[in-house]
């Protein structure tokens, strides 16, 4: 199936043919707010026949066809949601870029705030060990402590 | 001792971390050269019978939407294109299985002309044939690209995409869905 | 004035006298691909010699065999060179009998690409990995620091253990040498996209930082073996870090510049996996050099630091793994292939997962570790590593997702770059944040009363900066961030300021004192300036416009306060392309400005278009240009052109930033004169 995309995205050694997003002035809408609604919509929906292109990059055909379908369905005054939920029902939860959250992504949503506390946790770890490391010597070692440490240095 | 016993345990997950995904890698390698896993596979969801537009091909009979909604026997719809290579590779199957079942095509971008030169080609395995010129009913559909299969259930329920070639593992399937 | 005949590309052999054409028959006769082949199974041999012998010597005890390891990385890394001259030599003299000269060159192309080919395909990349993994181990054999001989030659063992591996996966499944019988007389040609002069030096960048951190990972394993992990140590490790953290960064920016002129409409960052597999070594290399810098003044964070240096090389491989095993969707990707997929994996099992397997083993039985105290220095650099370690966590979570998401429950979904904006924008700003505070604070205690006196005034300042620029601008996010980079830059100068002791003494004494600061503090500072000027860049690219315009010759168009007029279209012929160049004035209230040259070149031997836009900057601001494609109109004879303008404000701070990060880091390699550290570097 994908081999007929073959020639429109040859996915090279290094980089591939991302060319034009939007090629030719024909596709842009005239009101420049929908036009910008429909960038920000279709920088957030997956090219389906290219690996890892939004359909405002791609310069494949299905990509055309979907951001012309985007502009189609903002002309007749649908709302952002709705034109992602008709893309979702279609073509499942690939399409979005942006993960939607449910059980299967909560650990993905989840990992920025589990790896910042989970590093302050550890840290914390860290720091208490220099209190108790004081706090358990005797009144004679502290006296000594401050006795070297107010000591005249040579 | 038991303190160190501890400490290595703690210091060992980043190992277990790594192993853990090593492995995880190791099944997805061999996985993907037995082919049963395929990480540029889209998962298209099931969908109810859209709502579309085709355009008759001259000498084929033609169908839409009521009349796939109104069949008594499953279907299976098939996007196909002259122009696609993988497409003609896959009439061999689908004659195949036109045998046991009937197999409708949907020319996807192209036009009567060109489908006519294909068939004069090519067997014909399609019982109804009609064309979606400008690609949208493709996109009602889910479809990815060309050839994708869809069985069509009796009043329009479609109960799998097949968003690749069809294969005799494919066929099977269907046969079996089908008793 | 026309160029002289031998100057043009791809000539240069015709235009030669008979007795040059002889010698070059004769370099080509003796670096031959076979001479090639054989150096690179000799180098194997060495490799996998230079990781038993001096292990072997270490545990007998023989000095003898330790110091075997110097000589064998020698030769070793003279055995390399040779071969990578001979496949330069067959690139060169346009030798087709070569499968990898074959399929990606052709005598037509230019002299550089002929080279910069080499590492443009799978074989000849894993060749050049291979092969600037043999010069850093004879520049860590070579080098002048006074290491313990035990300590070097363990760690020479390891290069050459990780070189042997990755030699023999060059040999096995990418050999470059491998011939092609009968020789075809012409090749098939490079892609055109890859024919840049910033695409020829991105990936040897990109691999010397990959590559620069195995250094660091041999010093941590042969430390641990060794169980000599102390702050001399951590002064042998410094330097190779730094080398392989500007290496890195240099290759990151100049990739991210490649996309944004080649691409044709202005895209520096795609979040893509293999840009993700790159970034990874990065933030970790980051949190490494600020963690070393802690363990080096305080001695806390020693056993994090060894994780990190395990984990960054382990990062570096894994993005090479992942990058050819056909597991992630990119758009970037190699030609995949599983069965290198698990060869690279069992590599990678090997070198992290024992190296892992010592640190669980021996890390816990090294001296128990200093505390810190969290309003210090050292204090801000944990909450640094933590930053930038949560960072890296969702990039490399965001980015094995998918694949492990579809392994376990059979689901597919896309994470892509509005779900790593969101998650990784507020850590990166809190990171400006404290990037400003923690170089003002000092070792082991701060009172808080003084770090209140010098935070207080600056974040007013700051905080008017941003409600003003709220005001102005109307956006949040841009906003604040302006303010945040401000408050670095104010940080930064009052550091300077402090450091020098400006205004306290006379301006001659300052200006004296300026230069005899250590090279750490010039380099932190200088380094935090370059995050700040790349985040800037980032913010002013949030404002970039652009158009595009079907328009006839001569005719004007009006973007961001510029009147863009499209003059003439020309048709260029080139050694193997054919281009339409058009001409576009750019003028600003009637006044010209500059002018654009875009281009569309034309691959007959490919069959394949390749735009080349045109920039003209002023380093505050890019117009940028790109020609599409024409379009006959009913009379013939006014076609149409398409046109995709852009102004991009801001946009060459991205990786102007970039380079003075780079810089930052190499500051530090210079042989400090205060010091008298004459062996501390190279």
């Amino acid at each position: 199936m994908r081999t007929l995309y073959f020639f429109s995205c040859l996915c090279f050694l290094f980089f591939s043919f991302k060319t034009y997003a939007v090629d030719s002035p024909e596709e842009m809408l005239a009101n420049p707010q929908l036009e910008k609604r429909a960038e920000t919509i279709g920088s957030q929906l997956r090219c389906l026949v290219c690996q890892n292109e939004t359909i405002e990059e791609s310069s494949a055909p299905l990509a055309k066809d979907l951001r012309q379908k985007v502009r189609e369905k903002l002309v007749a005054g649908d709302s952002d949601e709705k034109i992602m939920q008709w893309m979702v029902k279609r073509y499942g939860n690939f399409v979005r870029l942006n993960p939607p959250f449910n059980l299967y992504t909560s650990l993905l949503w989840f990992i920025p705030i589990l790896s910042f506390f989970g590093g302050i946790i550890l840290a914390f770890g860290h720091i208490r060990k220099k209190t108790n490391c004081t706090e358990n010597l005797s009144a004679e070692e502290k006296k000594h402590i401050t006795e070297l440490l107010h000591e005249p240095r040579p | 001792m038991k303190d160190i016993a501890r400490r290595r345990l703690i210091f060992s997950l980043p190992l277990i971390t790594t192993l853990g995904a090593g492995t995880g890698f190791y099944v997805m390698l061999s996985r993907l050269r037995t082919g049963s896993f395929d990480p540029k596979e889209i998962k298209t969801p099931q969908i109810s019978l859209p709502y579309f537009n085709l355009e008759r091909v001259s000498p084929f009979p033609s169908f839409n939407r009521n009349e796939l909604l109104r069949q008594t026997k499953p279907i299976v719809i098939n996007f196909f294109a002259s122009w696609c290579v993988p497409c003609l590779t896959e009439m061999a199957i689908l004659n195949q299985l036109s045998h046991k079942i009937d197999i409708w095509g949907i020319a996807y971008k192209e036009n009567s002309h060109a489908i006519n030169e294909f068939f004069s080609r090519n067997d014909n395995p399609y019982k109804r044939i009609a064309q979606d010129t400008k690609g949208d009913a493709g996109i009602q559909w889910g479809l990815t690209g060309v050839p994708e299969s869809f069985l069509v259930l009796p009043k329009g329920i479609i109960i799998s995409h097949i968003p690749k070639p069809l294969s005799e593992r494919d066929v099977e399937t269907i046969s079996n869905t089908i008793g | 004035m026309a160029l002289h005949p031998t100057l043009k590309h791809g000539t240069i052999f015709l235009n030669l006298k008979p007795f040059q054409i002889r010698k070059i028959h004769l370099i080509s006769e003796i670096l031959s691909p076979e001479l090639g082949h054989y150096l690179l199974a000799l180098s194997c041999c060495l490799a996998g010699i230079q990781f038993i012998v001096p292990l072997v010597g270490c545990k007998a005890k023989q000095a003898s065999l330790m110091m075997l390891a110097s000589p064998l990385a020698y030769a070793q890394g003279i055995a390399l060179s040779l071969s990578f001259a001979c496949l330069i030599t067959a690139s060169v003299t346009n030798d087709f009998s070569v499968l990898s000269v074959y399929q990606n060159s052709a005598s037509n192309k230019p002299l550089l690409y002929k080279i910069s080919g080499i590492w443009g395909n799978h074989e000849g990349s894993i060749f050049l990995w291979c092969y600037l993994l043999a010069l850093f181990n004879s520049l860590l054999a070579l080098s002048a620091q006074p290491i313990p001989l035990k300590l070097k030659s363990r760690a020479l063992a390891i290069m050459g253990g990780c070189s042997a591996g990755f030699t023999l996966f060059c040999l096995l499944t990418s050999n470059p040498f491998l011939r092609l019988w009968p020789a075809p007389l012409q090749g098939q040609g490079m892609n055109p996209l890859l024919q840049d002069p910033g695409l020829a030096l991105h990936p040897p960048l990109l691999y010397m930082g990959y590559v620069g951190f195995a250094i660091p990972f041999a010093f941590t394993v042969a430390g641990l073996l060794d169980n000599t992990i102390d702050l001399a140590w951590a002064q042998f490790v410094k330097p190779w870090v730094t080398i392989a953290w500007a290496c890195l960064t240099c290759g990151i920016a100049l990739g991210s510049w490649w996309s944004y002129y080649i691409l044709g409409w202005g895209g520096y960052w795609f979040w893509d996996p293999v840009e993700n597999a790159s970034l990874l070594p990065w933030l970790t290399g980051t949190a490494l050099i600020h963690a070393l810098y802690a363990y080096t003044r305080t001695e806390s964070l020693k056993l994090w630091t060894l994780l990190l240096s395990i984990s960054t090389f382990s990062l570096s491989l894994s993005g090479t793994f992942l990058v050819r095993s056909g597991l992630l969707n990119s758009v970037h990707a190699f030609t995949s292939d599983p069965t290198r997929g698990v060869f690279i994996l069992a590599l990678l099992a090997c070198i992290s997962g024992s190296a892992l397997l010592l640190y669980a083993w021996r890390a816990p039985t090294l001296a128990q570790e200093t505390g810190v105290n969290p309003l210090s220095k050292e204090g801000s650099l944990i909450f640094n590593n933590i930053l930038l370690c949560t960072i890296a966590s969702i990039v490399l979570t965001g980015t094995l997702y998918p694949p492990f998401l579809q392994l376990l429950t059979n689901q597919s979904i896309s994470v892509g770059k509005p779900f790593f904006e969101q998650t990784t924008v507020p850590f990166v700003l809190i990171s400006l944040f404290f990037m400003a505070v923690g170089p003002r604070l000092p070792f082991k205690k701060t009172n808080s009363q003084h770090l209140l006196n010098i935070l207080s005034i600056p974040a007013m300042l700051c905080l008017l900066i941003f409600l003003t620029s709220w005001f102005c601008l109307h956006q949040f996010l841009p906003a604040l961030t302006l303010g945040l980079c401000m408050w670095v830059i104010i940080h930064t100068i009052l550091n300077y300021a402090k450091k020098i002791s400006f205004l306290q003494k006379s301006f001659q004494e300052s200006w004296r004192q300026f230069f005899r600061l250590p090279y750490s503090v010039h380099a932190s500072l200088i380094a935090h300036t370059g995050m700040v000027v790349t985040v800037l860049g980032i913010t002013g690219m949030a404002f970039a416009t652009h158009t595009i315009v079907e328009i006839p010759l001569g005719d004007t168009v009006p973007l961001a306060g510029y009147e863009w007029t499209l003059s003439s279209v020309q048709t260029v012929k080139g050694p193997n392309f054919v281009a339409l160049k058009a001409a576009i004035k750019i003028a600003h209230k009637g006044k010209v400005v500059t002018w654009l040259f875009p281009s569309r070149k034309y691959f007959p031997e490919q069959n394949q278009i390749v735009t080349h836009v045109s920039i003209e900057t002023n380093f505050i601001r890019d117009l940028y240009a790109a020609l599409g494609s024409s379009k006959e109109t009913l009379d013939k004879q006014h076609p149409l052109y398409i046109l995709r303008l852009h102004y991009n404000p801001l946009a060459p701070w991205i990786w102007i930033g970039g380079l003075i990060m780079a810089f930052g880091g190499i500051i530090t390699l210079w042989p400090s004169t205060k010091t008298k550290f004459k062996n501390d570097c190279l």
